[in-house]
């Protein structure tokens, strides 16, 4: 079945292909069938190639498949190839796997909306652009990819482009991602200058030819592209600002799929960070740092979507403290968890969403629990998981990362511990302005509402009750509700679900072991889960019943630290003046000033020599003699001293 | 007188006196034309300067063993060129004097007497430096000793024929030119000229002349000038710039 | 003949600036025409010289060409000047500058 590889990126190719031809023709739901059933496939044969690794015994558990040669110039060999090993196959199961349930998702909460088969189009590209990126045998497919997911990111996050707000804000995501991708390709330049390969195993094979020096700075750079991609410090501000999208783009590339591309990269290159302890530990501080800032932020948020936007960035800022480490198997098991958890949180905030006829503003719901029940208790699940509360898989995940940071930066385990304390408060604060508390979202109700513009269907203007949404939507929560609440069987070694006997070959030596007893195990799996429930209790307390706590809604923290200020004054203003200056001066004075003065210069050496031209024949014999003469001074200066 | 000369002028390399008079006599006549070219105010006296010129230029000819072409020299260029000139001089009436004097160009006058001044020193000096002039002179082609004429004669049938034919074409042409330059455009001045010249063939049967053009405003100093009526020609109003 | 080419040259330089002077110098268009034939003169009297030194009889057919040259060259210039003074009833070459730039 390996043979079969690249059909799992064929699939949702053809998909795309189907639905630019006749999407328009298919409609809704047509289109979202197709397009389900082109990423279902993807899935179905994604597991058949598991199988047949899984056949496989270490070490030979990988397999490379060479479509064609794509750039061959001189020294520059790039084949269009793909590499299966555990990592990238455990990637593409969660891609696919969450991206068949989202489309699901997706067939009923686009439902109505005029652009939808050009949605499922996106999507489908989005799905391929990402397996792609997974799939890469070198550094130059995955970049395709990580272009790809970027660009298919802008389309969809400025889906309703009608709206100022979300054109801009792709805009602002593309940017973002751009900025990260010049690291990323500088990077690219580094490693083939160096080896003049970009194949993996070709370069983890010659690194004694880079040099460390230079190992730093390829890791470095890389990061950039990760802090881009990833929405790490300083580059995150765009992730919150892509909520803009429909929530499933929000639910599949800004949880699950693209924003785990960076954890997939640096987890990939584990050889260069292993030769780079500088670096590595510039990854785990900048996950750290960016860990607490966006849990911060997310405890002063009132739009739902927001407050998931920022804990996704939290929770990257873990995956990448824990790469920093070098406990690779530690970020993708909460990397697989979160995609789960986050995923589900954002299926079902769409869901909360679409019951109240497109509220977003958390102040505006209330006891939803009461109306939305099935998404309350899949909510819930996700809640307790993400907050890490056991036995869910996010106490695991987190566990498993929080124990490796004590064993190798205790100051930064103390980071950790804060951030998932906050992480349990903030999600309480979001469930319980939304699900328990008052009926807030029936109080008038001529305010403005933000507009998810699927939902034509309610054509009601009155503030209806909230409803449940349709099966085809709620399946894919309680699948997902169920994998978020038992994934952390992946942490029982030895078991045939354990993803350590799985991955940590991959890593090999490069794997972080951190050697701790089993006391110091126990003691801190209680502190973490101490932490949880307490500050799940906490939460739950302080919002349940009070919407509105001034003191701990600073506007410090509202507006995420100034920090899209700061950009704005330190990037965006002296831009726009150099721009306008450029405009005003450089162009009409400068570049048209060249330019006329080059004419006006032939205009003037006319006119200068304009002024021989007198029309006296008188003059021009004399012109003619003064010719003769310096013929005559030439040929005589010949004579005399060339001979 | 060609005979005369010949034996006058001998083969021998030493200048002998009369070699050097007759060139030097020649020479002065032939600067002495010149400059009175140049500096003549009146155009008929320009021209006879320049028949002087030609004679001495001529005589020059001669001194050279070209008695043909010193024959051809007097028979065409005096005899028939300047001639022309002088017709034409007399035809238009311009041999009034000219103000030598003033000089409405800026500058014209030093640059050109500077010009004129470096380029004569300047091929002077070439002359002096390339050493046009190594070894003895010979007659041209008188190694058979056959006159000048026999020579010219046969070179330019043989050698040169197809330049030969060329020029007189070139003469037809040239005058055919001249003619089509010259003569006078149709207009309703001619005609009427043409009648008043029938008009006045009436009124004196007898006079056997051919009427010329009108004589009243011919100037009493000089009846031989004759004059073409003002306002002649198209009538064209003068485009001036 | 024993006279050396090299007077009869410098002669003819003499006689070719005068003539050049006269071009420069004159207005009259007639006068400067005749200035022209003396440049001329000055060329034939050159090359009558250098067919002699050169023993070469071309020179001297080159002069009679040079002759009829410029006896053609004089009819139609001749006929030139007829015509414009037609239009203008003046002989002066200043008065002939409408090609100013």
């Amino acid at each position: 079945m390996l043979h079969l590889t690249y059909l799992i990126i064929l699939l949702p190719l053809v998909g795309f292909g189907v639905l630019l031809a006749a999407g328009r023709r298919l409609g809704d739901p047509a289109a979202g069938v197709v397009a389900t059933c082109a990423v279902g496939a993807s899935f179905v044969v994604s597991l058949g190639v598991y199988l047949s690794l899984l056949g496989l015994h270490q070490p030979v558990r990988h397999y490379g498949q060479d479509l064609w040669t794509w750039i061959p110039v001189g020294r520059l060999q790039v084949h269009a190839a793909l590499y299966v090993d555990p990592l990238s196959m455990t990637m593409v199961l969660f891609v696919t796997g969450i991206s068949t349930l989202i489309h699901l998702y997706s067939i009923g909460y686009m439902k109505g909306d005029r652009d939808y088969p050009k949605f499922f189009l996106y999507m489908n590209l989005f799905v391929a652009s990402m397996l792609i990126l997974v799939l890469g045998s070198n550094l130059l497919v995955t970049f395709v990819g990580w272009e790809g997911v970027g660009t298919c990111s802008y389309w969809l996050v400025s889906f309703w482009f009608t709206r100022d707000s979300a054109a801009s804000a792709g805009k602002k995501a593309f940017v973002y991602n751009r900025i990260g991708d010049v690291g990323f390709l500088l990077a690219i330049f580094l490693v083939y200058d160096k080896v003049h390969s970009l194949d993996y195993q070709y370069v983890f094979a010659h690194l004694g030819e880079i040099g460390s020096a230079n190992i730093t700075a390829i890791c470095l750079l890389l990061l950039v592209g990760v802090m881009g991609k990833s929405a790490q410090i300083p580059l995150f501000p765009w992730l919150a600002d892509a909520m803009e999208g429909p929530t499933p783009v929000s639910a599949l590339i800004h949880a699950a799929t693209m924003v785990t591309a960076g954890v997939y990269l640096l987890c990939r290159v584990n050889p260069l960070l292993h030769a780079s302890p500088d670096a590595a530990l510039t990854v785990a501080i900048v996950g750290a740092a960016t860990a607490f800032m966006a849990a911060t932020i997310a405890c002063a948020q009132q739009d739902i979507k927001k407050v998931l936007a920022y804990s996704t960035v939290s929770q990257l800022g873990y995956m990448f403290l824990a790469i920093g480490i070098g406990a690779y198997t530690a970020a993708i098991f909460l990397m697989v968890a979160h995609a789960f958890f986050k995923g589900l949180l954002f299926l079902g905030a769409g869901s909360v969403i679409h019951g109240l006829h497109d509220e977003q503003d958390l102040k505006r719901m209330g006891n939803l629990r009461a109306y939305l029940p099935v998404t309350f208790i899949t909510f819930a699940i996700g809640w307790l998981a993400i907050a890490a509360v056991p036995p869910l898989s996010g106490f695991w995940a987190k566990g498993d990362v929080l124990d490796n940071t004590w064993a190798a930066h205790p100051a930064l385990w103390v980071v950790g511990i804060v951030t998932a304390a906050l992480t349990a408060y903030y999600m309480s604060r979001l469930t319980g302005l939304a699900f328990f508390g008052s009926d807030r979202w029936s109080e008038s109700g001529d305010d403005a509402r933000q507009l998810d513009a699927a939902h034509a269907h309610h054509a009601d203007g009155a503030v209806s009750e909230p409803h449940e949404s349709p099966w085809i939507m709620t399946v894919p929560l309680w699948i997902l509700a169920f994998f978020a609440a038992v994934a952390g069987v992946m942490a029982i070694s030895g078991s045939n679900f354990s993803l350590a006997n799985w991955v940590d070959p991959v890593f090999g030596s490069n794997l972080y072991q951190n050697n701790l007893s089993s006391t110091a195990l126990w003691v801190l799996a209680i502190v973490d889960a101490v932490v949880a429930i307490a500050f799940v209790a906490i939460g739950l307390r302080l919002w349940s019943e009070r919407s509105e706590h001034p003191a701990l809604e600073g506007s410090f923290l509202r507006a995420a630290w100034y920090i899209n200020e700061l950009y704005d004054a330190v990037f965006g203003r002296p831009s726009e003046r150099l721009a306008a200056f450029c405009a005003d001066v450089v162009d009409p004075k400068v570049i048209d000033g060249a330019v006329d003065g080059v004419a006006g210069a032939f205009r003037g050496t006319g006119t200068l020599l304009r002024r021989t031209q007198t029309g006296y024949v008188r003059n021009y014999v004399l012109g003619i003699t003064f010719g003769t003469v310096v013929v005559l001074g030439f040929m005589l200066t010949r004579m005399w001293w060339g001979g | 007188m060609t005979a005369l000369l010949g034996v006058l002028v001998t083969s021998s390399s030493h200048p002998t006196i009369p070699d050097v008079g007759v060139f030097a006599v020649s020479a002065a006549i032939v600067l002495a034309g010149a400059i009175g070219v140049v500096v003549a105010r009146n155009p008929v006296h320009s021209a006879l300067m320049l028949v002087m010129t030609l004679f001495g230029v001529a005589v020059l000819f001669v001194l050279q063993q070209a008695s043909f072409l010193a024959a051809v020299q007097v028979i065409v260029y005096a005899g028939a060129i300047v001639v022309l000139f002088l017709f034409v001089i007399m035809f238009l009436g311009v041999d009034k004097e000219e103000n030598v004097a003033a000089e409405p160009l800026r500058g014209q006058r030093p640059l050109a007497v500077g010009l004129v001044a470096l380029g004569t020193t300047g091929l002077l000096l070439l002359g002096q430096v390339s050493r046009w002039t190594t070894g003895q002179p010979h007659v041209a082609g008188s190694d058979t000793g056959a006159p000048n004429v026999n020579l010219i004669g046969k070179s330019l049938y043989t050698t040169y024929l197809f330049p030969f034919e060329a020029t007189s074409a070139l003469l037809i042409i040239a005058v055919v030119g001249a003619v089509v330059l010259a003569r006078r455009p149709p207009s309703a001045t001619s005609s009427s000229e043409v009648e008043e010249a029938d008009a006045a063939l009436d009124a004196a049967p007898d006079a056997g002349s051919v009427p010329g053009p009108d004589r009243s405003a011919a100037d009493p100093d000089r009846p031989e000038a004759v004059t073409t009526p003002p306002g002649d020609g198209t009538g064209d109003a003068e485009v001036d710039a | 003949m024993s006279i050396s080419p090299s007077w009869y040259l410098s002669l003819s330089v003499v006689l070719f600036a005068i003539g050049a002077l006269g071009v420069l110098v004159r207005r009259n268009v007639l006068i400067m025409f005749m200035c022209v034939e003396l440049m001329l003169n000055a060329a034939n009297l050159a090359f009558v010289t250098f067919a002699r030194t050169l023993h070469d009889i071309g020179g001297q057919v080159l002069v009679f060409f040079v002759l009829v040259v410029a006896a053609a060259e004089v009819v139609v210039g001749l006929g030139i000047v007829v015509a414009i003074f037609r239009r203008r009833a003046s002989t002066n070459a200043d008065d002939l500058h409408l090609m100013k730039g």
